[in-house]
């Protein structure tokens, strides 16, 4: 099934992307990358920590550059592009956090809760809407409950608001029918817009946006060069050219989004994410995709294997903004390894 | 003092003094958690359990168990001031706001287990004898309960704490309707306390829904930037905090730590609940709710030395 509707096009490479550098996005940075995607067209363009608005901590490391400077940078650097932040309730709050954000020239909210718990975001979705801000309820970890479920918790977003409802898939688990599946479910029995967010950790997350759009959505996030957490996002640019190719219009000039991500590479990473081994692992045991740098450094100091540890998290159905567990299950298995020597 | 309780109830049960009459407000989990927990201790009797709807899975459960209970909320307490002498308020924030000033003008004792703090901070394990002098004590939070008595433990032993943050992660069965839509306030507020009792110059705190199957135990994790971690000093302090929370809540446990990873002082605790009324994952209704019977039964227990009652 081809729709061929317009795609709008949200780009959280300096979102994400901050979980692939440990949160150290600098100012400047945030312009140079800004103006870019400013100019090539894309309609959001999403900011901050990894994990979102307030989330600097050291339970997820903490950021380089305050959120106040992030979001005033950026909203210096763009004309046409919206200005979008991700906002967890839990971390974020409405005082602390999205009352300041929102006074800083915040256009796109996107409130995300663990993909069963929509009720969280009820206050932070209706105080945007008040505020007059484009508010959009976010899953996390979508793949972790059923179609039907998933459907459930979108018609409270529905309730609440919200302009649509996207699926992340944060641990890059979906195959293109499981995604399939959800979004037709969606357009079907609600009246919101439905939006998808890729990881690549099993190399599908192209493949999976695109089963999205066909399916009927009409909000897809993407990355520059897939700079993202773990074995990175959608990777953007190439996101744009298959789309063309599909027949989909995004408003995005293909050169000038394939220079921002050159531009992206040198100014932003150190390293251009790839599909490492532990991030197949991740993506297969279900693991959010932020897990990879923390999993990684832990594994080390407790000379354990970082693929038992993430077998070990996706058993245990851990979710986004868990990492002190990583901690626990490290020690647990180093002493169960230990144990077993003797 | 906790430890002490028993001896002086022992040395007055000769008077056979009658228990305190307590009334609930606020029928969701939290308040018919407390329920039980009051109808098991011989010097809390529980004389009024009101809320606002009759066929709420926690009134039905109160009638059940024979409690006298009623759909008129505040109004009963209001209508009926002779039948209790404290009151716990299990309801939101945004009604304690209401309630405390309507309870102070009642002259009745209240301990607040909504994160709404217009009364004295109250972590039995650090401040329950300050405490007494209050009428209106609030409990902090659950993830307070948990993670308090180990910052305190920082607080005394370290020097120079720039920061100490909390996460905590609990079972999405365990979290009601209110619990989430106090969200915001279940953050300042144990923000508030962990800085008030550790004397950090900031604090953070996280909290983290899990809907795993088997659900999850509430577990918290405490994390502290301090200038140069003395772990030594900090063990035994912490130990003695660990063992009085234990008198007043069995199933709190330290998992991991004190440990210094990543140029952090990282501890974790576990909380079981009894499973009352929710099943023992729900450590964090247990917590808040045994620390608030440990304030109430030590008012009863200074009513009755004084022969107040």
């Amino acid at each position: 099934m081809r729709h061929n509707h317009k795609i709008r096009i949200s780009d959280p490479t300096l979102r994400d992307g901050s979980h692939a550098i440990g949160h150290q996005l600098s100012a400047k940075q945030i312009a140079a990358y800004c103006q870019a995607a400013d100019q090539a067209g894309v309609s959001i363009v999403e900011v901050g920590h990894g994990n979102g608005l307030g989330a600097s901590s050291l339970q997820l490391g903490e950021s380089k550059t305050t959120d106040s400077v992030m979001l005033g940078t950026a909203k210096k650097n763009l004309r046409s592009a919206k200005l979008g932040i991700h906002v967890i309730p839990g971390f974020a709050t409405i005082e602390r956090d999205l009352k300041p954000a929102l006074d800083l020239g915040v256009d796109v909210v996107r409130v995300a809760v663990h993909c069963s718990e929509a009720d969280l975001c009820e206050r932070h979705i209706s105080f945007c809407r008040n505020q007059g801000a484009e508010v959009w309820g976010c899953f996390m970890m979508s793949h972790m409950i059923s179609p039907v479920m998933l459907l459930e918790q979108a018609r409270k977003i529905e309730s609440y608001g919200a302009e649509g409802v996207v699926f992340m898939d944060s641990s890059g688990h979906y195959l293109p029918d499981d995604v399939r599946q959800r979004v037709e479910m969606c357009r079907d029995e609600l009246s919101i817009a439905v939006g998808f967010h890729g990881h690549n950790n099993m190399g599908l997350a192209i493949a999976n946006s695109i089963a999205a759009a066909d399916a009927g959505a009409t909000l897809l996030d993407g990355c520059a060069r897939g700079f993202g957490a773990g074995a990175g996002n959608t990777q953007l640019e190439v996101l744009i050219a298959v789309l063309e190719r599909v027949g989909y219009s995004t408003g995005v000039d293909l050169y000038k989004i394939l220079d921002a991500a050159d531009l992206a590479e040198h100014v932003l990473m150190k390293e251009i994410p790839v599909i490492r081994s532990v991030s197949v692992v991740s993506g297969l045991s279900g693991v959010f995709s932020g897990f990879l740098k923390p999993v990684a450094r832990i594994a080390k100091e407790f000379d354990v294997d970082p693929r038992d540890v993430f077998f070990e998290l996706g058993r245990r159905k851990i979710v986004a903004g868990q990492e002190d567990i990583i901690l626990e299950v490290a020690k647990d298995l180093a002493t169960r390894a230990a144990k077993g020597a003797i | 003092m906790i430890g002490n309780r028993k001896s002086t109830m022992e040395n007055l049960s000769d008077r056979k003094r009658p228990a305190m009459h307590v009334a609930i407000i606020g029928t969701g989990n939290i308040g018919t958690d407390l329920l039980i927990k009051v109808l098991r201790s011989p010097q809390l009797d529980c004389t009024a359990f009101v809320g606002r709807n009759l066929s709420s899975a926690g009134m039905m459960k109160a009638a059940s168990l024979g409690v006298n209970t009623s759909p008129a909320s505040i109004n009963f307490l209001i209508e009926n001031p002779n039948c209790y002498d404290l009151v716990f308020d299990a309801t939101s924030a945004k009604s304690h706001q209401v309630h405390a000033p309507i309870l102070k003008k009642l002259g009745k004792l209240v301990v607040d287990l909504t994160p709404a703090k217009i009364g004295l901070m109250c972590v039995p394990s650090v401040n329950l004898t300050d405490s007494l002098k209050e009428s209106n004590v609030n409990m902090v939070t659950c993830g307070g309960q948990a993670s308090i008595p180990v910052a305190y433990a920082i607080g005394q032993t370290q020097t120079g704490v720039d920061y100490i943050e909390v996460v905590s992660s609990i079972a999405s069965r365990s979290a009601g309707p209110a619990t989430r839509q106090n969200l915001d306030e279940y953050i300042k507020t144990t923000e508030d306390g962990l800085k008030e009792f550790s004397g950090a110059t900031r604090t953070k705190s996280i909290l983290n829904l899990n809907p795993a199957e088997p659900c999850i135990d509430m577990q918290v994790t405490i994390f502290a930037k301090v200038q140069s971690p003395d772990i030594e000093k900090l063990a035994p302090v912490l130990l003695q905090q660990v063992e009085t929370v234990r008198k007043y809540v069995p199933g709190y446990e330290v998992i991991l730590g004190p440990m210094v990873e990543n140029g952090r002082i990282v501890v974790m605790v576990r909380v079981r609940g009894l499973g009352d009324y929710l099943p023992a994952y729900a450590g964090n209704l247990d917590i808040i709710n045994c620390a608030a019977i440990a304030m109430a039964e030590e008012y009863a227990c200074v009513a009755d030395v004084k022969g107040e009652r």
